[in-house]
């Protein structure tokens, strides 16, 4: 476990560059990620998807996975391609300061 | 009379039933509702494209497997938890006191554009199922080599590890044809290696490797493009093939859905220690059919059933149930030319290697290939019909242990290595 700096502030990140604890989560350490992880600029349609995907893990008590993330949130795959390129699932649970999603055992 | 019915009997419900048959307080029913005549043994799915397993011989006679037990051969098409009530097919309604979900998973091919285009069945296969394991049989007798990949559509699939044994016995396959030079094997997987668990992805990758199987990782496959033979991913890269084996999305019962009682793929949300149902009262789900971070196989149904009869006699006393589960795994991995693997994990703890299931004794060995676990995965297929259905007692706990594993290897921090 390491502490990255993002917009100014000291936050801890797993290996993978997760957020450990998502109350450090705050919209300009979303932006800072998502500079960081190539995902750039977020867009009015990111906030759609980083919005559905902490009140989601909110309720659910796990981060969505791709699937639910597309059923659910009003974007469709395509669209969350083009949003977060290389890797929806797991960026977009990243940007949003969740853990990778355990849709996959 | 109260009354205790059972939907689905599968792997899991069957052991349920049969556990429970001897042990049912008075006072109590029980009923099992299931359509279909026949049990298949789901592992032999795996065998049939190869030819060393016949279609007529995976699967027996329903009523073998529940002496003594009431079974309703109807299907169920609704499930009303808030009247405690189920809708048969025949439109017959009957209420319960306690509900047991076993109904299992399905594929969806028709999830994925184009998978079930003009190829299907001859240069697009699937071996999750009866008909498809035993078209693929018949493909590979015919194949005169080119590229075959194997593409599992998204996770969670039912076996985790079928995948990659289908990889192994394909190389195996070909060798023994004497036809693996002109076969190129591609193992397409939406996972980022060849598992989900970071030790036995890097034992399984090196497998693959040692056999000359390429590995496309973090692909997640959006279409089959039947004109030009290609499997096409969302990120846009395209895998051309002369065969396409395919595990496809899979998703809980039609009648889950139906009932809205399961998540975006129909899978019913389930406590995962206590396998309440997570939104219902008096209702407990097992098998397939749970949304749990565990794997669908059904060692894992064998777990839980303990852990569940013991839960459902404690609810039938009146008092609550206890949170025995602890996502307990295990599996032989058949590697090909003979040898098996096994590998033994949890919700927590990673698979390791060692010896199972006494410590330093085994006799199996955890995460090697050895002659010993090929006839144990075979040995299995008795165990299953004779001992494990009718739920005589095994030897192995339901709980996992970590003696005789070599837990040197394990992250610091457990629950990133779960958490994978």
């Amino acid at each position: 476990m390491t502490t990255a700096v993002f917009a100014g502030v000291d936050v801890e990140v797993n290996e993978e560059g997760f957020l450990v604890n998502s109350d450090e989560w705050t919209a300009d350490v979303a932006e800072a990620i998502a500079a960081d992880s190539g995902v750039g600029p977020l867009t009015e349609l990111h906030w759609k998807v980083i919005t559905f995907c902490r009140e989601d893990a909110a309720r659910e008590g796990t981060a969505p996975g791709l699937r639910r993330i597309s059923k659910l949130s009003g974007v469709g795959m395509k669209d969350l391609y083009a949003l977060f390129p290389k890797g929806p699932g797991k960026l977009a649970a990243m940007v949003s300061g969740l853990p990778k999603p355990q849709s996959c055992i | 009379m109260k009354r205790l019915l059972i939907l689905g009997a599968g792997t899991a419900g069957t052991m349920v039933a049969n556990h429970l048959r001897t042990k049912l307080p008075s006072g109590w029913s029980m009923s099992v509702i299931d359509p279909e005549p026949e049990h298949l043994y789901q592992p032999d799915l795996l065998f049939i494209p190869f030819g060393t397993q016949t279609p007529a011989r995976a699967k027996r006679p329903r009523a073998d497997s529940l002496r003594d037990v009431d079974w309703i051969r109807e299907p169920v098409v609704a499930v009303e938890p808030d009247a405690k009530c189920v809708v048969l097919g025949s439109g017959l309604r009957l209420s319960y006191d306690l509900l047991v979900l076993a109904t299992g998973s399905r594929t969806r091919p028709e999830e994925t554009e184009g998978l079930t285009g003009p190829l299907w069945r001859s240069e697009v296969h699937d071996f999750y199922t009866l008909e498809g394991a035993t078209a693929l049989h018949g493909a590979l007798e015919n194949f005169k080599g080119g590229r075959l990949v194997l593409n599992i559509v998204e996770m969670p699939i039912k076996c985790p590890v079928a995948p990659l044994e289908f990889a192994f016995l394909a190389d195996d396959y070909f060798k023994r044809r004497g036809m693996r030079e002109e076969v190129e094997l591609v193992y397409v997987t939406p996972l980022d290696g060849a598992f989900t668990k970071p030790i036995a992805s890097s034992v399984l990758g090196g497998m693959l490797e040692e056999r000359g199987i390429r590995v496309e990782s973090e692909f997640n496959a959006s279409e089959v493009d039947n004109d030009r033979r290609v499997l096409r991913s969302w990120d846009e890269r395209g895998i051309d093939f002369d065969l396409l084996v395919t595990i496809p999305t899979h998703g809980g019962a039609p009648v889950i859905g139906a009932s809205g009682m399961g998540d975006e793929l129909d899978f019913v949300p389930t406590d995962r220690h206590t396998l309440a149902a997570r939104d219902h009262d008096g209702i407990f789900v097992l098998g397939d059919a749970t949304n749990l971070p565990a794997s669908k196989a059904g060692s894992v149904a064998h777990f839980q059933a303990e852990v569940l009869v013991e839960n459902l006699q404690r609810v039938m006393d009146g008092r609550s149930p206890v949170e025995g589960f602890d996502g307990h795994s295990n599996c032989f991995i058949e590697s090909g030319a003979g040898k098996a693997m096994l590998i033994d994990f949890n919700y927590d703890v990673e698979p390791l290697p060692g010896k199972y299931p006494l410590p330093l004794v085994g006799p199996m060995s955890l995460m090697k290939e050895t002659r010993l676990n090929h006839m144990g995965k075979l040995g299995f297929r008795w165990a299953y019909w004779n001992m494990l259905l009718p739920a005589r007692p095994m030897l192995i706990g339901s709980r996992m242990s970590l003696m005789g594993k070599k837990t040197a290897l394990l992250n610091p921090n457990p629950s990133q290595a779960a958490s994978a």
